[in-house]
């Protein structure tokens, strides 16, 4: 789960980082208040999980309270890469001297740690790679030994940081650790003009899998069909086609997607409904997808490995009836494949469910959804 | 022959008295695999009833290799407690560690993968299926009855695509099948796969699974290309799937590559690696490359 601004720079806070003295606010009115406690010319920035605020408008100069409940006005609602700015961090201005990058994260192509330092920073770091790649300092970090404050300082050294951004630096990777980030990013790491580090933008990346060892309160304010999708423990996407699909296994699901696709009809959606399968599940999954108004026909792609089939038509079953007149509108195509194949596609023709039709294959059930969504 | 895991493979099971441990290892059982243990800290002692076969149950790794001469590990253990797991099993130097556990810390992960490197064991997974050959010995939750033992290798980062293309090429069937797992950090990669497919005189031509995100595919092009010389034949899953939001920035510039699947099928199809539009095209791919009908 990605962070917003605020919420990296509290954590950079509680790990000793320096950041502006600044505060989150909801409405214009809590800027404005903000802005007269620091007593400072201030700034406001959108929070949104996105890059590009600056350019879009969402980072915008106050210079007291007045102005900073005027900005926030503007800011608070704006659409930004369509991520809306519900919140604005209200900081410090502050001047830089120097603007540097520095990272840590978890790379997976190695399976390892790695950090990421240049002396260049404030710019979109891949602008950076791709003009002036020697420019950023990469060094894979051993695991098991960590960042001590020698490695620290080398770092720091080779990218050409002042002295005073190793303890910095050290003070990053620990983020990293002890809050099971996947990234901790700062750009720009700032010196300022009486030689401070301080962390101007922060951007943190936690691993929802370590949730348990945590008290995170990282709460996502939403009221979508993936919102909805996530309370009842279902893994949904939601894409912009009309045929609906369910599937068991992410791989299958986004094969599923693909072949729906070859057939010529977009997608309206990712749900992978795992390994079970039970009625319950599959219940709650037909319902979401019923739910979103684009979805011309829904595709049910299962292959029973461990999960007979069998099982799986009569959760197919239970579910419709589950769902009563509304499982009755969209044509539903049921492609089962795999353990107890032939018992299953029996139990769903004995139920003769007006809304369902099987085929045998993946290709041919994929095509007669994508014909359905069509209106043929 | 096989790749990693054959009928001579002595399994114990980490978490064999859960309720999903029990479930499996009965299943693991039932397609011929030999399993000699199972591990529970404080139910040392104990065994556990699978009909043909009791199991008897050893309260660390270290005693159960001892006592029993076990080789592969299989995990079943609750994410809090799988980082553990397996570095018991590390420091016990068995081979082959296999996770089969789903949510598992990536710090975890990425601390047992390079203790791993620096010891003698090879770690499968995690979130992963596992892996079978079929006929001899099952490590995993992959079925077993689905499909047959063959000439063909099998390597995949979805568990359900596993089970698709070998249900389809049943009737030629499988030297090994190994399902690496999906999480951003992995024990074992394509390439490792790869070359013990390559090496291995049971195996005559490999089926190469990948999905959007990172580079491993792109990484096996390149391996493929300098190193192996039986045929491949690959299906990439995840074109039409929303750009992935992981890891930001500075993910994408360290794997160099957007991960996506477009990409990965033109790296395979660059080297001479056939890719499937579908499941049940590259299926035929592999008949065709095998001369099989």
């Amino acid at each position: 789960m990605d962070l917003y601004e605020y919420q990296a720079k509290e954590l950079f806070g509680r790990h000793g980082i320096p950041v502006p003295a600044g505060k989150v606010a909801a409405t214009p009115a809590e800027a404005r208040a903000i802005a007269a406690e620091l007593d400072t010319p201030v700034v406001i920035k959108a929070q949104v999980k996105t890059g590009g605020r600056g350019k879009a408008g969402g980072i915008r100069p106050a210079s007291g309270p007045a102005a900073a409940e005027s900005e926030a006005e503007r800011v608070i609602g704006m659409d930004i890469k369509g991520h809306i700015a519900r919140r604005v961090l209200v900081e410090a201005a502050t001047v830089p001297f120097e603007e540097y990058y520095a990272a840590f994260l978890v790379d997976r192509a190695e399976g390892a740690f790695l950090a990421m330092v240049s002396a260049q920073g404030g710019m979109e770091i891949e602008e950076l790679a791709a003009r002036d790649p020697d420019a950023i300092v990469k060094l894979p970090i051993d695991p098991v030994a960590g960042v001590d404050a020698d490695t620290a300082r080398q770092l720091a050294g080779k990218a050409g940081l002042p002295e005073q951004a190793a303890g910095v630096l050290e003070k990053l990777w620990r983020v990293l650790v002890e809050e099971d980030a996947l990234l901790v990013e700062v750009n720009p790491l700032i010196c300022t003009t009486d030689q401070q580090i301080m962390a101007l933008d922060g951007k943190v990346t936690v691993d929802d899998n370590a949730a348990f060892r945590h008290s995170w309160e990282y709460a996502e304010e939403s009221v979508s069909l993936e919102a909805q999708a996530k309370a009842k423990g279902l893994n949904y996407v939601k894409l912009d086609g009309k045929v609906g699909v369910i599937g068991n296994g992410a791989g299958l699901v986004m094969s599923t997607l693909d072949v729906v696709a070859g057939a010529g009809a977009a997608p309206a959606n990712f749900l992978d409904i795992g390994g079970g399968a039970s009625a319950q599940v599959m219940a709650d999954g037909l319902e979401i997808i019923l739910a979103d108004p684009d979805v011309r026909s829904v595709l049910v792609n299962v292959f029973g490995g461990i999960t007979a089939c069998d099982a799986v038509a009569n959760g197919i079953v239970t579910a419709l009836q589950l769902l009563g007149e509304r499982g009755h509108g969209t044509p539903i195509v049921v492609r089962l494949d795999g353990n107890n194949a032939e018992v299953g596609r029996r139990i769903l023709s004995d139920a003769r469910h007006p809304a369902v039709r099987q085929v045998s294959t993946m290709d041919g059930a994929a095509e007669m959804a994508a014909r359905l969504a069509a209106g043929a | 022959m096989a790749i990693f895991l054959t009928k001579d493979s002595r399994v114990l099971v980490q978490g064999m008295t859960g309720a999903e441990g029990r479930r499996h290892t009965a299943r693991m059982l039932a397609a011929g695999t030999d399993i000699v243990a199972g591990v529970t800290p404080g139910k040392g002692g104990a065994s556990v009833d699978f009909g043909e076969r009791t199991v008897p149950v050893f309260g660390s790794v270290a005693d159960a290799v001892e006592q029993t001469g076990a080789d592969v590990s299989v995990v079943f253990v609750p994410p809090k407690f799988t980082g553990g797991a397996v570095e018991e099993a590390i420091a016990a130097k068995v081979p082959l560690c296999v996770v089969i556990t789903e949510g598992v810390p990536v710090h975890d992960a990425v601390r047992f993968r390079a203790l791993a490197a620096a010891g003698d064991t090879r770690i499968i997974g995690p979130n992963c299926p596992g892996l079978i050959s079929p006929g001899q010995s099952s490590a995993g939750i992959i079925p077993a009855d689905i499909t047959s033992a063959g000439r063909i290798g099998l390597v995949s980062k979805s568990g359900t695509l596993t089970y698709q293309l070998m249900y389809e090429l049943r009737d030629l069937g499988f030297s090994t099948a190994v399902g690496i797992g999906g999480d951003p950090v992995v024990g074992t990669t394509h390439i490792d796969c790869l070359r013990a497919f390559q090496e291995d005189p049971g195996t005559d031509a490999i089926v190469m699974i990948g999905e959007i995100g990172g580079d491993a595919e792109e990484r096996a092009a390149a391996y493929i290309a300098a190193n192996v010389t039986k045929p491949v034949v690959a299906y990439v899953a995840g074109f039409t799937a929303p750009e992935g939001k992981t890891m930001g920035h500075a993910g994408a510039i360290v794997s160099g590559s957007s991960g996506t699947a477009q990409a990965k099928k033109e790296a395979l199809e660059a080297v001479g690696v056939r890719v499937g539009k579908t499941p049940t095209e590259t299926a035929r791919l592999m008949r065709s490359a095998l001369g099989a009908r």
